[in-house]
Order: structure tokens, then sequence, then C-alpha cells
């Protein structure tokens, strides 16, 4: 594995309790590969990235587990290590193209910022780089765009610059936390045919946050399913989409509204997502479950292996989770 | 149905006119929102003026400024003393223009004073928070609780005399002002995804702050700095008045006020000059201050 997280846990500390987050949560993410996060607001998939870069701010704290890349544990990094492999070895790009550019800067002194911070190459050549990457992702006549201030853009152009900057120190893995999420379907296609196809250009491993489960079905390699800061099911793509396992996956794909279908109403997952100061005792999707049986409510099920693949639910085995 | 085609016709213009409309720059924006505010330029018009005659007042006085012609004191203006002599034969025309140097210099170099230890300790308190946050906020809350001009004047009385401790003492007591507004406009910058995504490509926090996030915070930064000009001139003149401004015999507007006010009743225009001079001073930086604010603020922009 390039990227493994072992074992995560990252809290928040807010004025009714601890929030947790992201609770002991493991995935890897080989070189090449997608891997999605999928899960509702609020299931610790974002926060789960921001552990990652070590981006999680006051007054939340990664208070446990490894991320290792590379054979070195990101939690221990000190900052200005973390400055180093940011940006470098791994980046990221955000879900508002609208705000992630520096309204005040030309967007070519933007993606030569991240190319001067971690080579050696002069201004000169790192603005050669700069339009080199506005051509890889598709904008055209990048030398003239390189000129641009980021309101003259419109959402599309300046995800792709977004990307671009992403992308310019040839990182070996990208986080990418709901790319399209704000963009419109057609500019969708683009831009996750465009990470497709970067990947398989570069080699490099996509960590593809997402909601949307066309975006995985399209891109993805893997699926990790989170609910409420666990994982609750990680499996293949085809297996996710043929024969889910987890109630909760099998909820989220039925909530898909198909072209074909006449229906009046769209189905729905039943209930909300319980209070995460409160998380109930047993499992924490037992209140919404079709399948609750008298065990869920009172143990949390442990995350086994069943077939090459994982699931997090009593219907598949009997375990339960020893340290709640 | 041919008003209809008109009509679509003309949507279509509309449309193809905002396509080829190339976007303003923000100082072109600002500059012709600033030109239809007359006060805002008749501000600027002022504190050119006022510049200018900063720069060469001590080459066109008419008479020595400082010269004492003891036949020629308490003379009321005429031709030959446009604003009248004081009671020591000075000129007050002379002085009142070679006076302009000290309040614009001590009014600016305060205010870049006060700029530049608010913004660095204001940036920290903003973008780092916490503790940090806590205790350099509790500091200028101290500072903020004494009466701004009698802090000024026990520094003043402490350093002793002189422009340059003028400009100390008033620029130490504006600092709590804009730490206050800098941490806040980076309270606010700082919650941007471009901040997340500059920490993102590697960037030091000292870069973020200076290169990423005061830049977006500068326009209320200059406005704030413009309106706290004409508030540094005020303080000089308070100072000047009270006798602890300048070291005599330099000439200074709020020391020519000062030395001269028993004086009020039986010759005013030794107070009225001085004092019209303080006052177009400071609402000139006033009015175009305010012009500033509201040129520089998307909201009012339409």
């Amino acid at each position: 594995m390039l990227l493994e997280v072992e074992n995560l846990q990252t809290e928040f500390k807010v004025k009714r309790g601890t929030v947790k987050a992201v609770n002991n949560v493991s995935f890897g993410v080989e070189k090449g590969e997608i891997l999605a996060i999928v899960g509702e607001s609020g299931s610790g998939k974002s926060v789960s990235s921001l552990s990652i870069m070590g981006l999680i701010r006051n007054p939340g704290k990664v208070t446990g587990g490894k991320i290792m890349f590379h054979g070195e544990n990101l939690v221990e990094k000190t900052k200005k290590e973390m400055n180093k492999i940011r940006g470098d070895k791994i980046s990221m790009i955000f879900q508002e193209p609208m705000t992630s550019l520096n309204p005040v800067y030309k967007i070519g002194d933007q993606i030569m910022e991240s190319i001067l911070i971690h080579t050696d190459l002069s201004k000169a050549e790192a603005r050669k780089t700069a339009i080199k990457m506005l051509d890889l992702v598709g904008i055209p006549s990048p030398e003239q765009r390189m000129e641009d201030y980021p309101h003259q853009m419109s959402g599309g152009m300046r995800q792709r610059v977004m990307i671009a900057m992403a992308l310019s120190c040839n990182p070996e893995v990208l986080i990418a936390d709901e790319p399209t999420t704000a963009l419109d379907v057609t500019i969708q296609a683009q831009i996750l045919e465009l990470i497709d196809e970067l990947r398989k250009k570069i080699g490099m491993a996509v960590l593809l946050i997402t909601h949307d489960l066309g975006v995985v079905a399209e891109t993805a390699d893997r699926v990790v399913v989170m609910y409420c800061g666990r994982i609750v099911e990680q499996a293949d793509v085809k297996d996710i989409f043929t024969k889910p396992l987890h109630p909760y996956t099998r909820g989220l794909l039925e909530s898909i509204p198909l072209l074909e279908e006449d229906r009046d109403r769209l189905f729905m997952i039943k209930g909300v997502v319980p209070d995460p100061t409160k998380l109930p005792k047993g499992c924490s999707f037992a209140d919404r479950c079709d399948n609750c049986m008298e065990k869920c409510k009172e143990h949390m099920p442990a995350l086994v292996d069943v077939g090459g693949r994982k699931v997090r639910c009593f219907l598949h085995s009997d375990e339960e989770e020893i340290d709640v | 149905m041919a008003k209809k085609k008109a009509l679509a016709a003309n949507g279509a213009q509309v449309q193809e006119a905002v396509v080829i409309e190339k976007p303003e720059s923000r100082f072109r924006a600002m500059w012709d929102t600033l030109k239809k505010n007359k006060a805002a330029l008749f501000g600027l018009f002022v504190i050119i003026a006022l510049v200018i005659i900063a720069i060469i007042g001590p080459f066109i006085t008419p008479y020595a400024p400082n010269k004492q012609v003891m036949s020629e004191a308490y003379q009321g203006p005429s031709s030959t003393h446009w604003f009248g002599t004081d009671n020591l034969g000075r000129d007050i025309f002379s002085r009142i223009i070679v006076g302009t140097r000290v309040s614009l210099f001590v009014g600016v170099a305060a205010v870049a004073f006060s700029l530049l230890i608010g913004t660095v300790l204001g940036s920290i308190s903003g973008y780092f928070g916490g503790k940090i946050d806590a205790i350099i906020m509790r500091i200028m809350d101290i500072m903020l609780s004494i009466p701004s001009i009698l802090l000024a004047i026990t520094l003043m009385a402490a350093l002793g005399k002189g422009i340059d401790k003028a400009i100390i003492a008033i620029g130490v007591v504006s600092i709590p002002e804009y730490a206050r507004i800098i941490r806040s406009s980076i309270l606010s910058t700082k919650e941007n995804d471009y901040v997340a995504a500059a920490k993102v490509i590697g960037n030091s926090d000292r870069r973020i702050i200076f290169h990423h996030i005061i830049p977006n915070v500068v326009s209320s930064i200059v406005v704030r700095a413009t309106l706290g000009i004409s508030t540094a001139i005020l303080d000089t003149a308070a100072l000047g008045f009270l006798g602890l401004g300048v070291k005599p015999p330099t000439a200074e507007w709020g020391d020519m006020l000062g030395r001269v006010r028993s004086m009020i009743l039986v010759y005013p225009y030794m107070l009225i000059f001085p004092g019209l001079a303080i006052t177009l001073a400071v609402l000139a930086f006033n009015l175009f201050g305010d012009g500033l604010r509201d040129a520089l603020d998307p909201k009012s922009r339409s």
C-alpha cells in the first residue's frame, strides 16, 4: 500500500461533549488506484482526508492511529515536515472551486507558487511548468489564462485550475474532497474523466471523497462506506453495486432515482443520523435499519472479512467490536 | 409577434454585451465610485495640497517662522501679515505653513507605527486563536480601558518632548484599535477555502498570513488607516496644546493654540487660523476616508 490509514481516531471537543468524527478507521490506497469514500454529511469522510493532510484544527485532534506513507507515520510529523509533504507528495482539491482560489492573485502565480515552494526551479521554469499544467487539465490558450484573476473564470475552469495546482508537483496521492459537487453535470463528467486520465498518465493514487454514488460507479476501483465515523462496508466497486451487504449501503443504492422507474415518491432511508455526541450504545445505524435485531441495539458489530471484502453488520457475522 | 422578436433580439444583444465586456480591475472600479463622491474628492484635493505644502512649505514662507520681531507683535491680519502675528511678533501664516509638515508627518508616522504593530499582533491573534489570542486581546482591552489621551500624555511625560516621542506616544495609543480590526478581518478571511488550499500546497503559517490573508483584508486596513490619520493629527494637536508636543520654538498647530489660549478674547485671530488648519486637515482625511470606505466596500457598490 502506498498510503495506509490504520485505526485512525479523530475527535472534536465541543461544548456538549466529545465527537468521535473518525472512529477506528483503517483503509489503504495503492499506486494508480482510485479509492472512493462515501457517506452522508457528518459521516467522517472529510475529516479522514483532513487528518491525512494534517489539517485538523482546534477543537479537533487526531487522538489515535497511524497514517503510514512510505513507511513513515504522518501523524508524528512536525509542522515543517508536513509542509514539505503537502502539495509535493500528497495534494488535495476541494469541493468549492469558487472560493478555493485567492481572489487577489493571478491564477498563474497561484499555480507557480506550489512549484516554487517544492522545487528548485527558477521563476521562468516554474512558469513553463504551470502553463504545461494548465494545458494538461484542458484549459484553452493557457498562456493567456495565466494572467487571469479567479473572478474571470467559470466554476469548471476554476476547478481545473485547482487540479492543475494540486498536480503541479506530480503528487503520489491526490485527495479529492467532493471535487464535482459544486459543478453542473457536464462539467462533472469532464473533471472526473480528467482525474481518471491523469491517474493513468502519472500513476498517482486518488482518494475520492464523495456522497454521489454515480461518481463512484464511474471512476472508483474500491469503495469504503462510512457512517457516523466508522467504516460499515468496504469492497470492490462492482461488489458494492451488485451485492451490497450492509443495510446502509443497500439503502444508499436504493435512494438513487432511476429514469426508467415509475415512482411517485423517491426512496429514502427512514430516520435521521443520530446526534454525534450521543451515539447509541449498539450499532449506530440500528434505529434506521429495516433488519434491526435486539442485539444490534446493545452491541456494536465488528468490521469483519467476508469473502475478500469487509462489512460491519450482525447479519453477516456475530463478532462484536471489543473496544467501543 | 414583431415585438417579441425585437425583445428576443434585444436580449441577445444584452447577452453579447455581457460576454464582450472585460471585467474591470479593482482599482478602476474603486476610482469610478470615488469619482462620484464630491466630498471625498474635496478631501483628496486638500490632502494633496497639504502634502505639497508640507514638502515645499519651509521654502515658500514669507517670513522666517521662528523669527521674533517684537516691534510687530500683536498685529491683526493685514496685507503684510496675512494671518497676523503672535505675541512674540512671529508671522502666523508662515508658522502654519511650516507646521503642516509636523502635523502630517506625526499623523502618518504614528498611524504607520500602530498599523505595523497592530497588524502583527492582530494577525497572530486571529490566525492562531486559543491562548495566544486571549492573552494578546486582553492586553489590548487593558490598553483600551485607559482613555487614549491620558495614556498618550503619560507616555509623553515619561518619554519627554520631541516629534519622535509624539509619534511613539500617539502610535502606541491606537495599537489596540488596529489589532482588533485586523484580527476580526483575519478571523473571517481564514475560513476561506483558498487559505486551506494555500496550506495544502505546503505554505508556512507566516507566508499564509502575510501573502494570502493580509492582501485580502487590505481594503479595510486602508480605510481605517486613512481615518486614523485624522485622529492622529488631532491627538498631535492636543498634545501640543497641552505643551507636551514639540520642543519650542518649532511651529506646530496645537502648540500655537496652547501658547496663546489666554488671549482668545483679545486676539481671537491668533487661535482661529491654527484652529482652522487643524479642522481642515482632519476634515480632509475624514471625508476621504469615508469615501474610500464606500468605494472599497463591495456591498455598497452596485
